[in-house]
């Protein structure tokens, strides 16, 4: 691993500490701990602050960017894609960064998500992945797994789920990662490989609703579902050696999937440079 | 410049459009195909690249309307285009363009609805929704013109309106006036005047994104430029920051109206024809002022008073001009091509004693003089 040199020894010089705060997140809520490990990723990352644009849609997680002393755009419901696609398309040179929950990047926003994914444009998503809609009181999202209860699934979830992973990585992703809240340090990594990748990211972050999903579901506060996903989660390389009988129940972390291949905006470029000195309109 | 040198060229409306937005600055361009504005997209998709603009074909036209507002606050002077069921799905979008007071330009080339509608027909059935089709409280801007040459000039404007007020501006096209060909001369560069958004002059820690200033319009800064700031459609303070305090969250929407309607003689443009002895007045606006002209001049032969009104502008609808224009006549024949929209403003502003008289056809078919004609006929009867 290569040295961690922090441009300040302080979270708050990315934080708008005086203006923003307090948050909207319960305690105890993940959404946190993702917004420690990117601000860490960054600074690790040496990235100038004026050139970093954090994208989000709607939802607890959305909230992110509002925090952040960052070009800040906070959107529409599901939207973050297309209004990231726009700022990228706009200005390649920018860091663009989104964060989306699983409501809003698979449910309303699942056609620029798996559009993002299609053209590989360099736009790193951190999903945070709770299992519900948090914003709204605890409906049941794409990634609710079955049997599960929640506001409208009174009776247990009979609906089939996402895997966002796999669906990035069918729609052309060019690197595809898991990380947890609980695995803060592999989280930042993750991070830090997503935003390094010229292409399109998606870093799935497995996180805690306690208030909704946790209550519902009977599985306890943070610290208990915090602990939980510790138990559940198997890193790509260890699972290379267990047998599919002992990954049952079990969610891969990782770089799951890593390809080269080619990016919207320097194919963009290139066709700009193979027409340039072509008469125009 | 065609082969012969000449600025002079055969246009369809939506080429027109399409270069009069090349003309006005615009930088990027984000769509979605739908019949009938398909050629914008098609001549953007053609031409940016060559000028090292910008162009992507988004995924529908949700997504077409938020990449042009990410674009737009990005720096660059942005455009997308389509028709309504496309605006229709665009509509939460602008509302957020609003909102975040994000200069950007709409084309809505018109046809028959509701829902699918007649995709290759004529109407102007959007006219209302161009006002209200997002949810809230915000005052549109519209414009609609009537001729290949307006939809360039037109479409210069709405992107110096977008720019001036920090707002998005809707251009209402209709099926006809989009494929229609006629000649125009292009204008030379330095012809039409071009704005561009006012920058802060202040260091980016002072930088507020929706600060209060005297014209009620803010300084932009883009991303990329050292002021980091946050833009959100949840209601904001003046810094960008979501607020519920009742102070602030009246005083932003009060600008997003104000800031607009205080200066509504920069945006009004109407024109009139014949209209100094006029008895009767014919209002339309869009491909129907074309039919109006023509059965004005018929009545005019045998000797009708009657003259011809067209709002270039007909969103914020120019409520004091036209009563003034109004006061003359004793009767106003509103002619649209969908079931009586416009009309109920012009019911709502006339002077007690002009009669106001509605012509509609909505079957996906033009106007005919002969149909406003006899309208006229009767009206002097």
């Amino acid at each position: 691993m290569e040295t961690v040199v922090s441009q300040s020894n302080s979270v708050h010089h990315y934080l708008r500490s005086k203006k923003a705060f307090p948050n909207v997140w319960c305690a105890g809520c993940g959404n946190g701990i993702v917004m420690g490990a990117l601000i860490r990723a960054i600074d690790t990352l040496h990235l100038d602050k004026n050139r970093v644009v954090v994208v989000s849609g709607i939802g607890c997680s959305s909230r992110m960017p509002v925090y952040l002393d960052f070009n800040t755009l906070h959107t529409t419901h599901g939207r973050a894609l297309a209004f990231a696609t726009g700022v990228k398309v706009a200005r390649p040179e920018l860091t663009v960064i989104v964060i989306t929950g699983d409501g809003d990047a698979l449910a309303i926003g699942g056609n620029h998500f798996i559009h993002a994914c299609r053209r590989n444009i360099d736009i790193t998503t951190i999903l945070i992945d709770n299992k519900i809609y948090g914003m709204t009181g605890g409906q049941f999202a794409p990634t609710t797994p079955g049997g599960a209860k929640a506001t409208t699934a009174p009776y247990g979830n009979y609906e089939k789920q996402f895997d966002p992973v796999k669906l990035a990585i069918g729609a052309g992703a060019s690197y595809v990662a898991r990380g947890t809240v609980y695995h803060v340090q592999a989280l930042e990594r993750l991070i830090v490989g997503g935003i390094q990748k010229k292409g399109f990211a998606l870093v799935d972050t497995i996180s805690n609703c306690h208030t909704y999903y946790g209550r519902f579901n009977k599985e306890g506060d943070a610290v208990a579902m915090i602990q939980d996903i510790r138990k559940k989660a198997v890193s790509i390389k260890t699972a290379a050696d267990m047998t599919e009988e002992q990954l049952k129940g079990k969610f891969l972390t990782g770089v799951i999937h890593e390809t080269d291949a080619s990016e919207f905006c320097d194919e963009y470029q290139a066709l700009v440079d193979r027409l340039a000195g072509k008469e125009g309109e | 410049m065609n082969k012969n040198g000449s600025k002079a060229r055969l246009l369809q409306g939506n080429e027109a459009c399409m270069l009069g937005a090349l003309y006005a600055g615009a930088e990027f361009f984000a769509g979605y195909p739908i019949t009938p504005s398909t050629e914008i997209a098609e001549g953007m998709a053609r031409i940016m690249p060559k000028r090292g603009g910008k162009f992507i074909q988004m995924e529908d036209e949700i997504g077409s309307i938020a990449a042009i507002i990410g674009a737009s606050n990005a720096g660059r002077k942005s455009m997308t285009a389509t028709s309504g069921p496309g605006f229709s799905l665009m509509v939460e979008n602008i509302g957020y363009a609003y909102m975040t007071e994000t200069p950007c330009v709409i084309v809505n080339v018109q046809r028959g609805g509701p829902s699918t509608g007649l995709p290759t027909k004529i109407s102007q059935s959007d006219t209302m929704q161009a006002r209200w089709g997002t949810h809230g409280d915000y005052t549109a801007i519209a414009v609609a013109p009537s001729t290949v040459e307006g939809c360039f000039t037109e479409t210069v404007r709405a992107f110096n309106l977008a720019e001036r007020f920090r707002t998005p501006v809707t251009i209402l096209l209709d099926e006809v006036l989009g494929h229609m060909r006629e000649m125009m001369i292009i204008p030379e560069e330095g012809e039409l005047e071009v704005i561009k958004r006012t920058i802060p002059d202040v260091p980016s820690e002072w930088y507020r994104h929706f600060e209060m200033t005297p014209n009620m319009v803010s300084p932009m800064a883009s991303f990329g430029q050292g002021y980091r700031y946050n833009i959100t459609g949840l209601t904001h303070d003046r810094s960008g920051f979501p607020t519920a305090v009742a102070k602030e969250v009246e005083e932003k929407l009060y600008k997003l109206r104000f800031k607009i309607e205080r200066f509504i003689d920069e945006i009004t443009k109407i024109r009139v024809d014949k209209m100094d002895d006029a008895h009767i007045a014919v209002f339309s606006y869009g491909t129907v002022a074309r039919t109006a002209l023509q059965a004005v001049k018929m009545a005019r032969e045998r000797r009708i008073k009657v003259g011809a009104i067209q709002p270039l502008t007909i969103w914020p609808f120019p409520d004091e001009e036209l009563k003034r224009i109004l006061s003359s006549v004793r009767k106003v024949i509103v002619a649209e091509l969908n079931m009586g929209q416009l009309v109920n403003e012009i019911q709502r502003i006339a002077p007690r004693h002009t009669e106001v008289i509605s012509v509609q056809r909505y079957d996906g078919n033009v106007m005919t003089p002969q149909e406003i004609f006899d309208k006229i006929r009767e009206a002097v009867k």
